[in-house]
């Protein structure tokens, strides 16, 4: 209970206004884990407030028919910064939250791997909900909907900067919550504890560990496609204007395959949620555990697939309608058979009804709901019938706030104590929950009725057609019901913060790691750890008389991987993503040129050459490695210098060729070809930029007397870094220059 | 009064809709009622009491989670196997050439019939009875056609054509309205489907091709002269108003005919028409038609020509 603990600290500099300042700056700075899942908390309440009365706005004004209460645009700009901050500065921020406090003590690990990147992966909340909202200041709010179909969202039909703004805003978020992922694919991996295998990580830790990679294949496309987006709006290109050959299909589908893992990236968390309370509350081990764990994987890889189903209206042809109706029906068998573990782990318990429990209950029905009407769209002409009505709006906001936000609420009630040492009311608790099911049924039922009579979504008013005003008044009474329910919340939060009653170690009798040390824990977590030997610790130790059968073989004496290396492949792996919508797209154009320069007037010959220099530095890295490891200092460098020079020279080519175009008159706004060619070799030139900075960083710090052991991991990551761009190199110099040849 | 309720449809194709969601319905309510039905049980059955030890520690049952995840795919067989024939009826193939073209433009409708050559805007006259091939396209964003009564909704996309077919099996006014967000005024982008006799609709197509009534009064003369020497005439077409004809807004030869104003914010009667062309902006702010600064009288005879046009 004491010792230099996150929460403690922080109501000392409360009370003490002598040590406030010093706190304050330490809470800004800090990199333990504790922390920064508290400061990712405490930015997705004040985000979940701003965008929470953006919705209590749209719902006044679509109360009654005809309503003038606001006007068009500020509608459209309230729906467009509702959707896009809840997704992004809401259910994102707080299940990082919850997985940056609670990933690393059900694991035993001391830290996040990456600590400062940890702290860079919240700050990049902040900057980006700052960069968003700034837009209200510079014109104008975004007015394009949280997908900013194009070709809407372009300069022609929405001149001012709003688009910019939430396009770099998103960008900035989707880079931390790349970073993120990083660390907790390394985390995982590295920094178990002896005797935590992967097949006994908890399911909320292990649920997390595959979304992690789920945000590493889709946040990358997104940021690819807001990069186009940025370059058509800042650089007058033509991705996405049908009218200079571009393709508004084509922003619908890199949406789409962000979009779609995005939903999950927001509902597994919910589901490791639910994972660890449910057991818990039926006093019970999870029903199914391989099931469950295997069911996420498989929820993972069908995600990548499934995007499709979001465009059965755009026309793709009946192929691909029956592809994506498939691929969508069979997600709908993994996430079943969890529900279905869920009830069985409840059948059989001792359950107890208290908050966390009461939330996971009402999770699982209005989850069923959601999955049900999300069959239906797979059913593609049911989805012809209630795709962008209001069906559809009732359909995810089933998912967002019937489970996950239901979900997240049990799983703040089950960990506030962990994290401030102190329980939340249960009354207040009962309070909200009560509140929360009766505001958000009433809102969210009928409005799957609205969509069948015909409403569709995002219009700002409607005529008093048959049924639509009762629906939607009875609609709008629930949101104050919610309203209400938020408000006991916070207020809870407040008071049990400084007068709940204190939590002790382990108020839930629950099973995992998190709860063998004290609450809140210290700054290191753990001053010993318990024996690991199968899925609960705990209750081996509670129940010495009847423990868990042992979880596969011990493996406490096998290494574990090197997180630097582990990174870096993660973040490999995400920029793979990058570049192959952006080679993808590439592609695409190609098969469809335009009129005005193509690729053959490209000097392949002078490129070849300057190819040969950057492949060259790939195998000079190695040699370095390799005198690194032989302690050979003076060899490491020169060889490394040899890189760096190569590279160098790789990038004079590059800005030459790019030169010689602009002397000829080729712009990114000239046509398509321009605009893709550019793009994507300039972003492969960015890449090489960076790599050149990291290894001059390298050279400078050899040069100091670093890494004399000849240990360097960190040099290796840095070396898998600066292959995997002359990898790339190969598919763009195959898929600009040499594709040409053949035709 | 009309509706657009997609729960009373009106032609084969939303009823082959209509029917795949009964069954389908029937077949997720049953999951519905079996999950929550266990979930309830759990609740009632299994409350934990006072004092009472932790239950039997079940970890699982590989039989019973092999048999609950082979059920649901045996569900989504069975689903998919209903919903491919049903695609096929709702949406069947296109033929060579279409009966209408629907082109979206911010924020109304333009109906061209290519045998014919009539174009309108915001309200489309069918035959009842005969299905008709309707090609999507858009001048300029996305748009999406939605009538719920009569057939699938489709996005107008612009540089690719798409295609629905649209059927009313008898006369009447179906609405319906832009489904894809595309803009300031989207919720002001309806669409009103009228279904006729077939004889009643040769009848409309012969009236629609007729050019424009020719001004009969001083007034309506002098209003068509507001409309040549005003901006009108850069935006609007009217068939026999030599060097009207552009196409960039609703085409005004039969404005009078039409049921609504402004793609559906008003009903087309001539004092709403006066109030129209006041202030566009005032009653649908955001719409691309600007505000003029007319006069009470000019006003009056802008509005008298424009209502004679029937």
């Amino acid at each position: 209970m004491n010792g230099p603990t996150t929460i403690a600290m922080f109501q000392d500099a409360v009370l003490d206004p002598a040590k406030r300042a010093h706190y304050r700056l330490a809470w800004l700075s800090t990199v333990d884990h504790k922390r920064i899942a508290v400061l990712y908390m405490l930015t997705a309440l004040v985000f979940f407030v701003i965008a929470g009365v953006e919705a209590l706005f749209m719902r006044l004004q679509l109360a009654i028919p005809n309503n003038h209460f606001l006007a068009p645009d500020t509608f459209n700009q309230l729906f467009t910064m509702h959707g896009t901050t809840m997704i992004f500065l809401v259910v994102m921020p707080v299940t990082f939250g919850f997985v940056n406090y609670v990933l690393p003590l059900q694991i035993g690990a001391r830290d996040m791997a990456f600590p400062r990147l940890n702290a860079f992966g919240f700050w990049c909340v902040p900057l980006g909900g700052i960069l968003l909202h700034f837009s209200v200041l510079a014109g104008g709010a975004p007015a394009v909907g949280w997908f900013a179909y194009a070709p809407l969202s372009e300069t022609p039909y929405a001149g001012w900067q709003g688009v910019d703004y939430w396009a770099i805003a998103i960008f900035v978020l989707g880079t931390g919550s790349i970073s993120f992922a990083i660390n907790v694919i390394a985390t995982v991996l590295c920094l178990r504890a002896p005797g935590m295998t992967m097949r006994r990580l908890p399911l909320f830790t292990w649920i997390n560990f595959v979304n992690a990679f789920i945000i590493l294949a889709a946040l990358p496309v997104l940021n690819a496609g807001l990069a186009m987006l940025l370059i058509d709006r800042q650089l007058e290109g033509h991705f996405f204007l049908p009218a200079h050959g571009g393709s508004a299909v084509l922003w619908q589908h890199i949406f789409w395959a962000f979009g779609h893992p995005e939903v999950y990236i927001l509902a597994l968390p919910a589901f490791g949620m639910v994972s660890e309370i449910i057991p818990v509350f039926s006093r019970k081990p999870i029903f199914g555990y391989e099931f469950v764990a295997a069911s996420s994987v498989a929820i993972a890889v069908l995600s990548m697939g499934v995007w499709g189903h979001h465009m059965f209206t755009v026309g793709m042809g009946r192929p691909l309608d029956v592809f994506f109706a498939i691929s969508s029906m069979l997600i709908a068998i993994p996430t079943g058979v969890k529900v279905l573990n869920w009830t069985a782990t409840m059948l059989g318990g001792r359950i107890r009804f208290q908050v966390p429990m009461l939330f996971c209950i009402a999770f699982l029905i209005q989850f069923l709901i959601a999955g049900i009407t999300g069959i239906s769209h797979a059913i593609v002409p049911l989805d012809w019938q209630t795709k962008n009505s209001y069906f559809l709006v009732a359909h995810f906001h089933f998912v967002a706030v019937g489970a996950i936000v239901f979900a997240v609420l049990g799983g703040i009630q089950y960990w506030f104590p962990k994290m401030s040492g102190r329980m939340l009311s249960e009354s207040l608790g009962k309070w909200t929950f009560w509140l929360m099911v009766i505001g958000f049924n009433l809102t969210f039922v009928i409005q799957h009725f609205l969509g069948l009579v015909g409403m569709p979504r995002r219009i700002y008013t409607y005529p008093d057609l048959p049924n639509w005003g009762w629906m939607n008044m009875l609609s709008t009474s629930g949101v104050f019901f919610m309203s209400a329910s938020a408000l006991v919340l916070v207020w809870n939060l407040a008071v049990s913060f400084f007068r709940g009653k204190i939590a002790g170690d382990n108020p839930w009798d629950a099973w995992t790691l998190e709860w063998a040390t004290s609450s809140p824990p210290p700054h290191e977590n753990f001053y010993a750890l318990p024996p690991i030997r199968g899925r609960r610790p705990l209750w081996d130790i509670a129940h010495p008389d009847r423990p868990d059968t042992i979880v596969g073989p011990n493996t406490a004496d096998v290494t574990l991987p090197d997180h630097n290396k582990t990174g870096i492949l993660a973040f490999i792996f995400s920029e793979a993503g990058f570049f192959g919508i952006l080679i993808l797209s590439y592609l695409y154009f190609y098969a469809h040129p335009q009129p005005g320069p193509g690729p053959h007037g490209l000097d392949l010959k002078r490129t070849l050459l300057f190819s040969v220099c950057l492949f060259v530095s790939s195998f000079t890295f190695w040699r370095s490695e390799i005198a690194l490891r032989h302690k050979r200092r003076g060899s490491m460098l020169g060889w490394l210098i040899f890189t760096i020079a190569l590279g160098a020279v790789f990038l004079v080519g590059q800005v030459g060729e790019y030169w010689k175009l602009f002397q000829s008159g080729v712009e990114v706004s000239t046509n398509l070809f321009a605009t893709a060619f550019f793009t994507l070799t300039g972003f492969h030139g960015l890449h090489v930029f960076i790599g050149l900075v990291a290894l001059l960083i390298f050279l400078w710090l050899a040069w100091q007397g670093d890494f004399a052991s000849g240990h360097g991991s960190a040099f290796e990551a840095a070396g898998y870094y600066w292959h995997f761009v002359d990898i790339v190199w190969v598919f763009v110099l195959f898929t600009v220059y040499i594709l040409p040849l053949f035709q | 009064m009309s509706s657009s309720n997609a729960l009373d449809p009106q032609s084969p194709l939303a009823r082959a809709i209509y029917d795949l969601g009964i069954v389908s319905g029937i077949i997720l309510a049953l999951i519905f009622v079996i999950v929550t039905g266990g979930v309830v049980y759990a609740i009632f059955h299994f409350r934990a009491r006072a004092g009472e030890p932790d239950p039997n520690q079940i970890a699982g049952n590989r039989k019973v989670e092999v048999t609950w995840t082979v059920i649901p795919f045996l569900i989504v067989v069975l689903l998919f196997a209903l919903t491919l024939p049903a695609m096929n009826r709702a949406d069947p193939p296109p033929p060579p050439s279409a009966d209408v073209v629907v082109t979206g433009h911010q924020f109304w409708w333009q109906a061209d019939y290519p045998a014919s050559g009539v174009t309108t805007a915001n309200e489309i006259h069918i035959p009842a009875g005969k299905p008709l091939s309707v090609r999507l396209e858009s001048k300029d964003v996305l748009h999406e056609f939605w009538v719920p009564k009569l057939t699938r909704k489709m996005t107008n996309v612009p540089g690719q054509p798409n295609h629905i077919w649209l059927q009313a099996d008898k006369p009447g006014t179906y609405i319906g309205q832009c489904s894809e967000f595309c803009g300031t005024q989207h919720a002001w982008m309806r669409i009103v489907v009228v279904a006729e006799e077939p004889t009643q609709f040769e009848q409309w197509q012969q009236t629609q091709l007729r050019p424009a009534q020719a001004p009969t009064s001083s007034a309506t003369t002098k209003g068509l002269e507001l409309f040549r020497t005003s901006t009108c005439i850069n935006c609007h077409a009217i068939n026999g108003v030599p060097g009207a004809n552009s196409r960039v807004a609703p085409d005004l030869t039969h404005v009078a005919s039409r049921r609504q104003l402004g793609a559906g914010i008003l009903e087309n009667t001539p004092s709403n028409m006066r109030a129209w062309l006041k202030s566009p902006q005032h009653i649908k702010p955001g719409a691309l038609m600007p505000d003029y600064s007319l006069t009470d009288e000019q006003l009056d005879q802008l509005s008298e020509y424009l209502s004679t046009l029937r």
